[in-house]
């Protein structure tokens, strides 16, 4: 364990990374899943087919490639994220946010938006018909049906799912690493490699960290579902 | 569908404007695919030299004995040892005895919350990263770990589905505790199990790309021997594309396969869903 | 595959005699010959490791696959080919295991892996790049060198960066786990781990990175992948001796392989293999290393 402690500020400066990816793929995803659903739901039979597309592929295409794509092959096609250029000093090392991070970014979260928008449309079907045709009977469009009726109660019923989708994104952040972000995944290859006799511990301390931050997840995930439950 | 239950069933002017939409939104989404052609198109992505390997025999070849077959070996002999680890803890997941109860929830737990890509390098590591074969198997392991906790939840959701009365039923006609498992519980419970198992191979398949860390074989090998290869002027983008595309249709013909697997044994049924963390308290007792 | 690139190394063979000099011919084509010796029976001193790998028939050697002209690799299959690779084989002729077959397991070392494939034993020999430094030799053993070379920089074509100096507080990628990445932040720029080489290579072609930095034949090496796109600037700021790895359990090993090299530096096989490799045309290929004596 003297190894692990050590490299703690390594392994912060990781994580730090870690979670600065899940956090702005997570957001993005669930603004970006909103937007698939309501296309997935809508009257337009064009926008249901585009997003049922999107979904189906991305949803059978693996991270990997999703980010592979972002990160190594849009440049050929002059997509690039050149603009993203942050330095966060930590005191345990600068965080850089730059077009390597940003590419990965957005392979998560055009990943994590075909789940999000899934777990949603679960929970659209949650919906009881009633609701939607009280709400129609008092003459509401589609839109104020859907935005004062059927989506708080959908995000309701979807959190279960959503918080499955969330913790699958915080453990798919390692992709990320194995492309070009330094983050947990990578920095613990490297530690690894450098120190062969204490390899089982800092495996064990990567892991627990994990497990941790499900667990910190999947609990928040409850209270959330408590709080907004009816009663 | 949900559609029909969130709006009534248009008039004539609600028709006109849905037309209205429609229009609005395949101009829309043809001008952003032509962009993209366009885009390709100015980048010379288009030219025959980077599509030329993916109508070479060759490759073809290399594609899918190297890749295609690799990677099907490896999803499926992961979840053939997924479904023994799944079951074994599954089981111990439901035995009455506490002590047999925490440390196998305690171990599915653990296994559902690393990262896939941790464990990948980790057992890589571990047997040495030296031999294609020891590549194979560090991403085998970690699959068979990570799909054999989640299949661990499946297999207790599933033989709690098993209608109560059965297992009472049971009892009651003499049967000991292991027949009811064996000869009540257990064959039903793979049955409702099947779809859920079919669709864990999808997330096996997609998880093999990840062996891309430690150059095991498979798609994602082929995938970096083709686009690095300077003949081909550096054709990442075709590659993707050919490559996603055969992840893609593998996925699909499993998704068929579970869909009919699903009719023909559960019937129209709601898949049992089955959530990543969180449930399952082992403090519960199982049900008897 | 495998067996196409045979083909047309016996056809390149069976040219070499009438056809000297062929503009086109790709650059491997003149790569030495190596064949494998026929008389190995009291060759090595009986119990060496040289003579159990002799008599074993096979051994195993860790070298890289993506760096051109170094040790490059077409497909999983196929032996792999560059001027490293080119070292190894005569070392494996000299055991009287030919170099082209079966009984040579080629396998992948990437840079942080290399002195733990020795010492596990999961290799017999590294040759993939290999720079000697004291810390390894603590480790492992190294002879040679075989090739001095130093870290310069890879920026793309239309760049202005002349050499790491202009790189100050810049991005600068290398490979996790080598010792130019330490380099490139004693230097005074950002160090950024990549997991390989040929990654480094596409983040600068692509513009992701404004360079990287390494071995300056390595460098050469992608320069020629990625022609007219990315060019070698800069002085060698750093000297980096390219060797041999052993284990350190057979310290026997350090005097053959010296034998050997030494042997491929007089007949100049190590020359003919330079050229074919690592120089353009206008350059002629440098003096060979004085090789390190082998300690006790």
């Amino acid at each position: 364990m003297d190894v692990v402690w050590e490299h703690r500020e390594a392994i912060a400066l990781a994580f730090a990374y870690t979670v600065l990816l899940f956090v702005f793929a997570g957001v993005g995803s669930l603004i970006g899943g909103t937007l698939l659903t309501a296309m997935r739901v809508g009257p337009i039979k064009v926008l249901r087919w585009a997003a049922a597309i999107y979904v189906t592929l991305v949803r059978n295409t693996p991270l990997l490639i999703v980010i592979f794509f972002f990160r190594l092959a849009a440049p050929k096609m002059d997509l690039r994220f050149d603009f993203v250029d942050v330095v966060l000093p930590t005191t345990v090392g600068d965080v850089r946010i730059n077009n390597i991070f940003a590419a990965c970014t957005v392979g998560l979260t055009v990943y994590t938006a075909a789940f999000v928008c899934e777990a949603l449309r679960s929970g659209v079907n949650a919906v009881p018909l009633g609701q939607a045709e009280a709400a129609r009977a008092i003459g509401m469009p589609f839109a104020g049906v859907m935005r004062y009726v059927v989506l708080p109660q959908a995000f309701r019923a979807s959190i279960p799912p959503l918080a499955n989708v969330q913790i699958a994104l915080l453990k798919n952040t390692t992709v990320a690493g194995a492309l070009g972000v330094s983050e947990a995944f990578i920095r613990m290859r490297g530690l690894l490699n450098d120190n062969p006799t204490a390899r089982i511990s800092l495996f064990i301390a990567f892991a627990a960290i994990f497990v941790v931050l499900v667990e910190v997840l999947s609990f928040v995930a409850n209270r959330l579902e408590r709080r907004v439950r009816v009663a | 569908m949900s559609g029909s239950v969130l709006y009534d069933a248009p008039g004539p002017r609600t028709i006109a404007r849905h037309r209205v939409y429609t229009v609005i939104a395949s101009v829309g989404l043809l001008a952003l695919l032509a962009y993209a052609v366009l885009r390709l198109q100015q980048n010379g992505q288009f030219e025959y030299q980077k599509w030329e390997p993916f109508v070479s025999p060759v490759f073809i070849e290399t594609i899918l004995v190297d890749g295609v077959l690799e990677t099907l070996k490896m999803a499926f002999s992961a979840i053939l040892l997924a479904v023994g680890f799944g079951v074994l803890f599954g089981i111990g997941k439901l035995s009455e005895h506490g002590w047999v109860r925490w440390p196998c929830w305690a171990v599915v737990e653990f296994w559902r919350a690393v990262p896939v890509l941790l464990n990948i390098i980790f057992f890589g590591i571990l047997l040495g990263l030296d031999s294609t074969t020891n590549r194979y198997w560090a991403v085998v392991i970690a699959l068979m770990l990570y799909n054999g906790a989640v299949l661990a939840e499946v297999f207790r959701a599933g033989i709690n589905a098993v209608p109560k009365g059965q297992v009472e039923a049971a009892y009651a006609v003499g049967m000991r505790k292991s027949q009811v498992m064996l000869a009540i519980q257990l064959p039903q419970a793979v049955k409702i199990m099947l779809p859920a198992l079919i669709s864990q191979c999808v997330v096996a398949l997609k998880d093999t790309a990840l062996g891309y860390v430690v150059l095991a074989p498979g798609l994602t090998f082929v995938m970096r021997l083709i686009y690095a290869n300077p003949d081909h002027g550096q054709n990442q983008i075709p590659t993707v594309i050919v490559i996603g595309g055969i992840y893609v249709l593998l996925n699909l013909i499993l998704t068929v396969i579970a869909t009919w697997v699903q009719r023909k044994f559960v019937g129209e049924k709601k898949v049992l869903e089955v959530s990543m963390v969180g449930e399952g308290d082992p403090s519960a007792a199982p049900v008897k | 595959m495998r067996r196409m690139k045979l083909g047309m190394a016996a056809v390149a063979v069976l040219l070499a005699g009438s056809l000297t000099a062929c503009g086109d011919a790709g650059e491997d084509d003149d790569a030495p010959e190596v064949e494998a010796e026929s008389d190995c029976d009291d060759k090595f001193e009986e119990g060496s490791r040289m003579a159990e790998l002799s008599d074993a028939g096979e051994i195993a050697i860790g070298n890289r696959v993506d760096q051109p002209g170094l040790g490059q690799q077409d497909t999983p299959d196929s032996v792999p080919e560059g001027f490293d690779i080119d070292m190894a084989k005569l070392l494996i002729a000299d055991l009287c295991i030919d170099p082209e077959s079966d009984a040579v397991e080629w396998t992948e070392a990437v840079s942080e892996q290399r002195e733990q494939f020795l010492q596990d034993g999961v290799v017999d020999l590294v040759a993939a790049s290999y720079s000697i430094t004291d810390d390894r030799r603590q480790l492992v053993g190294q002879a040679g060198p075989y090739m001095i070379t130093g870290q310069q920089v890879l920026v793309p074509i239309d760049s202005d960066v002349e050499s790491i100096d202009d790189l100050q507080g810049e991005e600068v990628c290398a490979a996790e786990g080598s010792t130019s990445l330490e380099n490139i932040n004693t230097a005074g720029a950002v160090g950024v781990p990549a997991a390989n080489y040929g990654q480094c290579a596409e983040d600068v072609v692509n513009g992701t990175v404004p360079a990287m930095s390494t071995d300056g034949s390595i460098l050469r090496g992608l320069a020629q992948q990625y022609e007219g796109e990315v060019k070698v600037v800069g002085p060698e700021f750093s000297e980096e001796r390219i060797g041999i790895g052993y284990s350190k359990d057979y310290p026997e090993m350090c005097e053959w392989i010296n034998e050997v090299l030494t042997e491929a530096f007089e007949d100049g096989t190590w020359e003919e293999s330079f050229n074919a490799h690592l120089s353009s045309e206008d350059e002629e290929a440098p003096e060979p290393p004085t090789l390190d004596e082998c300690q006790a």
